[in-house]
């Protein structure tokens, strides 16, 4: 892994506390450890090991309709788990938020991992999710401040991508 | 083990007084069984698609709301579907959630063709292994008394399986649409969309 700083990425969780969510859904994941780790340490939230992605998307419909906010943190691999449940999201036009460390991308060298890379973003236009795009630690948390205004005070499903160039690409 | 007892009347037994829960039903069947048990009430979520997403919206909506008891309905069909939920909710184990499963061995709303429960796989072993702590499977008039106890007033979460013959749920008209249920479900129990 080209090791960026990661204190973007517990000031991402910050932000997402902020915000009030106290869901925190995730299949383990590199890109995701700082915000995992400290869900785990928090004793306001309720961390959330999943054992597959679409799992993470219940539970935030779930939540919604006990009036918590959630959030997915995946990889975009994760994301093609997810489909019939996102198609979900969008007929009963839950708010919801899922944040992807992309994988498939910008430098990427494992092969397994480019078709589900380049196919994240059309699967999310195709169900109508806002995407906002992260390429450097100081735009991590405006994003996502904005993601969160777009979920819960407009009722979108957005997905905000961790890029490569942010996170760097595993080295093969 | 012998597929006898209706759905009709087993859910309801189990069940009781069902505005004690707030519930989420499963496609197909097992949301028909709550609909008509609740009139399609208020405190009732129905789902018509979204199949193995039941558990997780009722873990969810467990989690958000400690002081009510949830109750997740579903069908074999469904719970396979997603049978990784059952590890999922049962590591958290919270203690206001019940999964009851209508398992009539069959994918019925698709023209009753045999499940993987009428051959052989057994759901209540599957939960108890994912480690809920508390599970039986009723099967017969006489197990009605325990799985309603176990639904209603388990310290942890729980999971009862349900055995029943292969007929048809309660026919019951329903709200359909996924948006509308969300917001019904969100002004009947929460006061607000």
């Amino acid at each position: 892994m080209a090791e960026a700083s990661t204190g973007w990425q517990s000031e991402l969780y910050d932000a997402l506390r902020r915000h009030d969510v106290t869901q925190f859904a995730y299949v383990p994941d590199a890109g995701h450890r700082v915000c995992i780790d400290r869900s785990l340490a928090d004793k306001q939230v309720h961390s959330v090991a999943l054992t597959t992605e679409e799992e993470g998307v219940a539970l935030a419909c779930g939540a919604h309709l006990g009036d918590q906010r959630a959030v997915l943190l995946m990889q975009s691999s994760g994301l093609g788990n997810c489909v019939n449940f996102l198609a979900m999201v969008k007929g009963g036009r839950f708010p919801f938020l899922t944040i992807l460390s992309m994988r498939g991308d910008f430098g990427e060298g494992n092969p397994w991992q480019m078709a589900m890379g380049q196919a994240t973003r059309p699967v999310l236009a195709a169900l109508d999710f806002v995407v906002l795009e992260a390429t450097t630690p100081d735009e991590v948390v405006p994003i996502v401040d904005a993601a969160c205004n777009m979920v819960w005070k407009s009722g979108q499903a957005v997905a905000v991508l961790l890029t490569q160039k942010l996170i760097g690409a595993k080295a093969f | 083990m012998a597929y006898r007892l209706d759905r009709v009347t087993a859910v309801p037994a189990l069940i009781g007084e069902h505005r004690d829960f707030l519930l989420i039903g499963g496609l197909a069947g097992a949301a028909k069984d709550l609909a008509a048990l609740t009139a399609d009430g208020p405190h009732f979520f129905g789902m018509a698609g979204g199949m193995g997403a039941a558990v997780m919206i009722g873990l969810g909506l467990a989690l958000a709301r400690p002081e009510k008891k949830v109750l997740v309905a579903t069908g074999d069909g469904e719970l396979l579907m997603n049978v990784g939920a059952l590890a999922t909710v049962a590591v958290l184990d919270p203690p206001n959630l019940s999964i009851l499963c209508v398992d009539n061995g069959h994918h019925g709303e698709t023209g009753y063709q045999k499940s993987h429960t009428l051959r052989g796989v057994d759901l209540e072993k599957m939960a108890l292994a994912a480690g809920i702590k508390s599970t039986c499977t009723v099967a017969k008039q006489a197990d009605i008394a325990r799985g309603a106890r176990m639904l209603r007033a388990s310290k942890h979460c729980s999971f009862v399986l349900l055995r029943v013959k292969p007929t048809d749920p309660p026919k019951v008209k329903r709200l359909m649409n996924p948006a509308d249920s969300r917001v019904r479900f969100r002004l009947g129990t929460l006061g607000r969309a």
